[in-house]
C-alpha cells in the first residue's frame, strides 16, 4: 500500500514513483497495489492513478484534511492500515511522509525504515527462523558512507519512507482505471489540534529530475564568471544547471539546483561536473547518469573515478572550448 | 509564566568530517574511529529552549539516552544554560531502533513531573531517520510540530511556528504541551558559558534508582543516571528485543573506478568529444 501524498489535489511525484515500484514488486509476488489518500476533492484525480499501476485507492475525504496535519492523518492512516492489513506500507520521504510515517509506525508498533533508496523482495534467516518474500529496505547511513539493508519481518506491515527521485515513474499506455473506495473515519474535534495559519509554496522553477542534460557547478566553478559559462553551456545544450552542496550553502545557487544525497537524485543522459571534487554524497545523486564528463584542475580528484570522460584543466577554459566547439557544429 | 521544557539530545559519530584516520585502506569508513560529537540539530533544539527561557523564564532539562560517555552531551547542555541533566543509560538499550528508543525515552519522560514543551533536533547525523521525535510524541500522546525553522510566538498555552516544507513553509499554531523538532535554520546556537563551565566541569553522573524528578533547585549536584528499572520500562520492549527493524547487512561504500577516457584540454580534444556525443545523440 502506498500513501498518496497530495498538495492542492496534485499527487506528489514521489507517490507516483512508489506506485510504479510497488507495481513491479507486487507483480513478482502476485499481490495487488493499493493507495490511500487523505484530502478534499480526491475523487477528481484518484481514478487516474491506474496509469501508475494502482489497483485500488482508499479515499478519506474531509474538508479539514485538505492540507496535511500530523494528528488527523495519523489517525486516518492507522485506521485504513488496520482495516486492510497491507504487507508493506510505503511513504515518500518528504516533510509530510517523514512527519506522519513515524507516528503511524509508533501507533502500530511496527518497523519503519527511513529514507530508502531501493526496495527489493528477498528472504531473511534469523535464529533458526526463516522469512520468505519480505521487504528488503536499502538505505545509506552514516552520512552515506555505508549502505544498510534493513528488514522488519515481524511487522505487519513493514513501513518505509523512500527518497524522491530514486525510483522511476512509469506510466502505462492503456491505463486501467483505479477503483476508488470511499472510507470514513470517526473524527472528533480533538483530532485537529494544529491550526494551519498559512501555507506558502513557491512554484518549482527547476526540476532537475526531468532534465536530459545537466551542467553542474562545484566550488571550483562558483565564481560569477564560471557560473555564467555553466549557465551558457546548459542553455546551449537545452539542459539545466546543477550544483554541489557547498555552492548552494554558499548562496551561489538555489537549493533546487543541488544534486546529491541531500539534494536531487538525477539520471540525465549527460552530466557535466565542473569543479566538483566528487565526494560520496555528491555521487549518490548522479552516478547513474548515462554519460559523465568531469572537468577538474586536480588530476587526482575522485570525480574522475566515476567519469566516462575526464578533462584535466581550468573550468573556465574548458567551458569556453566546449561552448565554442558546440556552436561550430550547429 | 514559567515553562517546563525538556530537550532530547544525542551523541553521534561525526559522519560529516570523515578524516584520514577513519578511512581504511580499502576506502571504507571505520565508524569506531570517528570522534563523538553533539548531534548538530540537537544544539539548535537546545538553543530554542534556552531562548524561551531567557525571554519568559522556565526550567530546561536536558535528557540523553546512550552509553555512559553520552554524559558529555548532557554536560554540554548544562554549560550552555540547561538547568538539569539526565542520562538514560543501560546495557539493555543496545541495538535499539527508533521504536525501542522512543519507548525508553517516553518511559523516562513519564518519570518527570510534566512538561510544556519537548524539543528534539530534526534528525541525527548517524542514522538520519528523523523518527524518534514523532515517535516520542505519539507515545506521550501529544501533538508534534516537525521541521521547525522558527518559533514566531509563544505564550503559556500556545505556540506559533514556521515549519519548513518543500519549496516553502507553513505557519502553524498549536496548544501546549507539544513536541517540536528543530532544524539547523532555526538559530545559531550559543557557545558554552565560561562561568557555567567552571561550575559544572566536575559534575558526575549519579545513579538514581527512584527515577523521580526532584532536585533541590539550584545548584544541581549531579547528572541523574537512570537505567531500565529507574524508568520502569519493560526490558522486552527495549534494545534489540524491542526493535522491529533489524539490520540484515551492511555494505561499505567502496568507490569503484570506472574506465575513464581522458580528453585532452585543447580545442581539437574538446571538439572531438562534442562530436562523439552528438553522433551518439547524447546531445
Ligand atoms: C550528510 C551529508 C550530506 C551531503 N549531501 C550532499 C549533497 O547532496 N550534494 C553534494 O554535492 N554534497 C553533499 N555533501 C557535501 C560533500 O561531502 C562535499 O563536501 C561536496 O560535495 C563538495 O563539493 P564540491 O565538490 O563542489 O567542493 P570541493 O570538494 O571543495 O571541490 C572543489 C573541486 O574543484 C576543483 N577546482 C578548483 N578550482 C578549479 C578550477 N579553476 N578549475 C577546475 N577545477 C577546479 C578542485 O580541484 C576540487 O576538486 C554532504 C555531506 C554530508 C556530510
Amino acid at each position: 500500500m502506498v500513501f498518496i501524498e497530495q498538495n492542492d489535489n496534485v499527487p506528489a511525484d514521489v507517490s507516483l514513483e512508489l506506485l510504479s515500484r510497488a507495481r513491479e514488486l507486487a507483480d513478482n509476488l502476485g499481490l495487488e497495489v493499493e493507495g490511500v489518500a487523505l484530502g478534499y476533492g480526491l475523487q477528481n484525480w484518484l481514478p487516474n492513478l491506474g496509469a501508475y499501476g494502482c489497483d485500488r485507492a482508499y479515499a478519506l475525504e474531509d474538508e479539514r484534511l485538505a492540507h496535511f496535519s500530523s494528528i488527523p492523518y495519523t489517525k486516518g492512516l492507522v485506521q485504513i492500515i488496520q482495516k486492510h492489513q497491507p504487507r508493506f506500507m510505503l511513504f515518500g520521504a518528504t516533510t509530510t511522509g517523514r512527519d506522519v510515517a513515524p507516528r503511524v509506525a509508533s501507533t502500530l508498533q511496527c518497523g519503519l525504515t527511513a529514507d530508502c533508496t531501493d526496495l527489493q523482495i528477498g528472504d531473511h534467516k534469523f535464529k533458526k527462523r526463516s522469512y520468505q518474500d519480505i521487504l528488503l529496505q536499502i538505505r545509506p547511513a552514516f552520512g552515506g558512507n555505508i549502505i544498510a539493508t534493513i528488514v522488519s519481518p515481524e511487522s505487519r506491515p513493514s513501513l518505509a519512507t523512500v527518497r524522491e527521485g530514486v525510483m522511476k515513474k512509469k506510466e502505462t499506455h492503456s491505463p486501467p482505471t483505479c477503483r476508488v473506495i470511499q472510507e470514513s473515519c470517526p473524527w472528533e474535534s480533538g483530532d485537529f489540534p494544529t491550526e494551519i495559519l498559512e501555507v506558502v509554496r513557491q512554484a518549482k522553477n527547476v526540476d532537475l529530475k526531468t532534465e536530459k542534460v545537466i551542467v553542474s557547478a562545484g566550488m571550483g566553478a562558483s565564481s560569477p564568471e564560471s557560473l555564467k559559462l555553466v549557465r551558457e553551456l546548459a542553455d546551449l545544450l537545452g539542459g539545466e544547471v546543477g550544483s554541489s552542496r557547498p555552492v548552494v550553502d554558499g548562496g551561489f545557487l538555489h537549493k533546487e539546483h543541488q544534486v546529491g544525497q541531500t539534494g536531487t537524485t538525477v539520471r540525465p543522459n549527460l552530466y557535466i561536473a565542473c569543479g566538483i571534487s566528487g565526494q560520496i554524497q555528491h555521487r549518490a545523486g548522479m552516478s547513474e547518469a548515462k554519460r559523465i564528463i568531469a572537468v577538474n584542475s586536480d588530476p587526482e580528484a575522485p570525480i574522475f573515478d566515476i567519469a566516462h570522460y575526464g578533462i584535466v584543466g581550468d573550468v573556465n577554459q574548458v567551458l569556453q572550448r566546449m561552448i565554442k566547439a558546440y556552436k561550430q557544429k550547429l | 509564566m514559567s515553562l517546563n521544557m525538556l530537550v532530547l539530545v544525542k551523541q553521534v559519530p561525526d559522519t560529516q568530517n570523515v578524516t584520514g584516520e577513519a578511512m581504511r585502506p580499502d576506502g571504507t569508513v571505520n565508524r569506531d574511529a570517528l570522534p563523538a560529537i553533539f548531534n548538530p540539530e540537537d544544539l539548535n533544539a537546545l538553543e530554542e529552549a534556552l531562548k524561551i527561557k531567557d525571554r519568559l523564564g522556565g526550567v530546561v532539562t536536558a535528557m540523553s539516552m546512550g552509553p555512559p560517555k553520552a554524559a558529555d552531551v548532557v554536560k554540554e547542555c548544562l554549560y550552555r544554560g540547561a538547568d538539569k541533566g539526565i542520562l538514560v543509560s543501560d546495557r539493555g538499550f543496545a541495538g535499539s531502533d527508533t521504536l525501542a528508543t522512543s519507548y525508553a525515552l517516553t518511559c523516562a519522560i513519564t518519570r518527570l513531573s510534566g512538561f510544556d514543551l519537548v524539543f528534539c533536533g530534526r534528525q541525527a547525523i548517524d542514522g538520519d531517520t528523523a523518527q524518534v521525535g514523532p515517535q516520542v510524541a505519539e507515545k506521550l500522546g501529544v501533538n508534534q510540530l516537525t521541521c521547525v525553522a522558527d518559533i514566531l510566538d509563544i505564550s503559556r498555552d500556545r505556540i506559533v511556528v514556521k515549519r519548513q516544507i518543500e519549496n516553502g513553509y507553513e505557519k502553524l499554531a498549536a496548544s501546549l504541551p507539544v513536541l517540536l523538532t528543530v532544524t539547523s535554520e532555526a538559530n545559531e546556537p550559543r557557545s558554552a558559558n565560561a562561568k557555567r563551565v567552571m561550575g559544572f566541569k566536575r559534575i558526575v553522573c549519579c545513579e538514581d534508582a527512584e527515577g523521580t524528578d526532584c532536585w533541590p533547585c539550584e545548584p544541581i549536584e549531579h547528572i541523574k543516571q537512570w537505567d531500565i528499572q529507574a524508568i520502569a520500562a519493560d526490558a522486552e520492549r527495549c534494545g534489540f528485543s524491542g526493535s522491529a527493524t533489524w539490520v540484515k547487512k551492511i555494505d561499505n561504500v567502496v568507490l569503484t573506478a570506472r574506465e575513464t577516457k581522458g580528453i585532452e584540454n585543447s580545442e581539437p580534444g574538446i571538439s572531438g568529444l562534442i562530436n562523439e556525443l552528438m553522433e551518439e545523440h547524447i546531445i
